[in-house]
């Protein structure tokens, strides 16, 4: 079984009770619109792995490149302090791009309300991350800058 | 044939050298998918009970999925009790399904090597392996995506969202349950491998990868490490938080909807009687104020049938319940006092005495009838609203009467009533 299969009986009993769960719910989610779900299903694997991580992937290695170019010799390292607000402030607008970007047609006539602030408040929330994150590397490069007294040796 | 594609590895990502951070490695994967494990499962068992709760097997109008077949084997009788009982079901589903999406990015990220393994197929259990690995990524990705564009009205897909999200449900627990279970030892050993409270003491100048590992996740040539463990679960943490923080407000109202900067349901509505949040304005359900005027009657119709208007209603006994109306979107009115006639008075003054049939004014779309389970119609919370916070209700909120039924869905708190009728027995 292993030479010819490549694991156990089990492994293989597991994986056939998973696609026949699978491929009946499959049937009932592709039924109605085959292509359609097909585009959307197989378009969410290609948008993560094929689009948006080598994009985030891109810009994560150009910081860090641009941090090996500039070692700070004595100083402390920035480059979480970049990453950190660029990320949650990315992965609030990934999320709530379509309120941000105004992108939901019916959503007046269906709450009453409009997508103005939405914009707005996503750059606020994003100027209050970086600043947050720049006020605690000020504090961070203060504290390595002050003569180290207190410090025990190793 | 396997030695001659290994000969012919393609470059780049397919290559092992590619992959230099020192951060990946069995024990962060196992971390996150652990999270993962609990954090879906509670969002799956939610979801399936969100089904439920429209009682969907009560009558064909009430099921958002009519395909279901097997798939609809746990159903029940949705009850009335507690009253928040939906209210912290939709919560729990959609806020958790938020807070969960910075751990599956950090966890695609976390083996994305494998994507790229070389050559792309050993035996045929390695084959079916990537073949259900296509299937979660694929509906946990689907699930997130819909949802999410779900709660803010982005209807870009060419399907209706009911019948995808949950088959789609069903794909991913499915794939899901078999990518755990045949990893059992491998987690198991991984977060035995390392102690999470050294790690989270641990500092970048201290970060070095994980033993190389079978399964080719620990880079082979890692790079000087940026970000400790400590870090990087610190950075997931941190969007989660986010997340979190900016969008439970509109599933606890009240002050703290100030708070939900970024989500649909975050905007203040105003301090008055009827300012709280609508779910479908009476304009977008084709209600015109004609219908509603004085014209307007509410026909009972059991084993006789009765015409009332709306000062009859006002002059039967009035109850007053306190209710938050909980959408499947995940957010909710807040409590609110709502006051009118009791539904199972209404149901007995033309012989009734199980399922209701309410409809709406509405002209189509989706929601503009519903039917009512015995316990629903019976529960001395439920009531055909007039007034609500001490006023008439206004036109978005549902005037001239609107359904309120405690734990019920959102939609199924009919709004611009015209008809109550006998549905038979549930």
């Amino acid at each position: 079984m292993r030479r010819w299969y490549g694991a156990g009986p089990l492994h293989l009993l597991a994986f056939l009770a998973s696609f026949a769960l699978a491929g009946y719910a499959a049937l009932k989610l592709f039924g109605g619109n085959p292509v359609g779900v097909g585009i959307w299903f197989v378009g969410c694997i290609v948008g993560h792995d094929l689009l948006l991580f080598p994009l985030y992937a891109l810009a994560d290695s150009s910081l860090v490149a641009v941090l090996r170019r500039r070692p700070a010799a004595a100083t402390v390292p920035w480059v979480n302090h970049v990453r950190f607000p660029a990320v949650v402030s990315g992965i609030l607008l990934l999320v709530w791009a379509p309120l941000v970007f105004r992108l939901s047609v019916g959503y007046e006539s269906i709450t009453s309300l409009t997508t103005e602030p939405y914009l707005e408040r996503w750059l606020a929330v994003t100027g209050v991350l970086f600043a947050a994150s720049a006020a605690l590397y000020a504090l961070r490069l203060r504290a390595a800058r002050r003569p180290r007294l207190a410090r025990r040796p190793g | 044939m396997t030695r001659a594609l290994e000969r012919h590895r393609p470059p780049g990502p397919f290559r092992p050298g590619f992959w230099r951070s020192p951060l990946r490695g069995p024990w962060l994967t196992s971390v996150l998918g652990m999270v993962l494990l609990v954090g879906f499962v509670l969002v799956f068992v939610t979801g399936l009970l969100s089904y439920a709760a429209y009682n969907p097997n009560l009558a064909p109008r009430n099921d958002t999925t009519p395909g279901k077949d097997l798939l609809g084997f746990y159903l029940f009788t949705w009850p009335t009790r507690p009253t928040w009982l939906y209210w912290l079901n939709q919560g729990v589903h959609v806020t958790l399904g938020l807070v969960l999406i910075p751990v599956v990015l950090a966890k695609l990220w976390s083996v994305l090597p494998k994507l790229f393994d070389w050559p792309p197929v050993r035996s045929p259990a390695h084959l079916l392996d990537r073949l259900s690995l296509v299937l979660l990524v694929g509906s946990t990705v689907f699930e997130i995506v819909t949802g999410v564009m779900n709660i803010q009205y982005y209807y870009a897909w060419p399907f209706g969202f009911y019948q995808a999200h949950f088959y789609g449900a069903w794909v991913f627990i499915a794939a899901m349950g078999v990518h755990v279970a045949v990893r059992t030892r491998r987690i198991v050993d991984a977060l035995r491998s390392r102690s999470l409270r050294d790690e989270l003491r641990t500092g970048v100048a201290d970060t070095a990868p994980e033993p190389p590992d079978p399964d080719g996740l620990v880079a082979t040539d890692p790079a000087e490490a940026t970000l400790s463990r400590r870090g990087a679960l610190g950075l997931v943490g941190a969007s989660s938080l986010a997340l979190l923080a900016l969008s439970v407000g509109q599933t606890v109202g009240g002050a703290t909807r100030a708070t939900a900067l970024l989500s649909p349901r975050g905007q203040d509505m105003g301090d008055g009687p009827l300012d709280f949040q609508v779910n479908k304005t009476a304009a977008l359900a084709g209600i015109d104020p004609a219908m509603t005027g004085s014209a307007w009657r509410l026909e009972l119709a059991g084993a006789t049938t009765v015409l009332l208007s709306r000062d009859d209603l006002l002059a039967l006994p009035q109850y007053t319940a306190e209710l938050p109306i909980a959408c499947v979107e995940g957010w909710s009115t807040g409590v609110q006092s709502w006051s009118g006639v009791r539904l199972v008075d209404l149901a007995g003054m033309v012989g009734a005495p199980d399922a209701v049939l309410v409809e709406s004014l509405q002209a189509g779309g989706g929601f503009g009838s519903a039917v009512l389970a015995r316990n629903q119609v019976a529960d001395p919370l439920s009531l055909l609203a007039l007034r609500v916070n001490g006023v008439d209700l206004s036109l978005d909120h549902g005037f001239p009467a609107r359904v309120i039924v405690p734990a019920a869905p959102g939609v199924h708190n009919t709004k611009w009533v015209r008809r109550l009728s006998a549905a038979g027995p549930s």
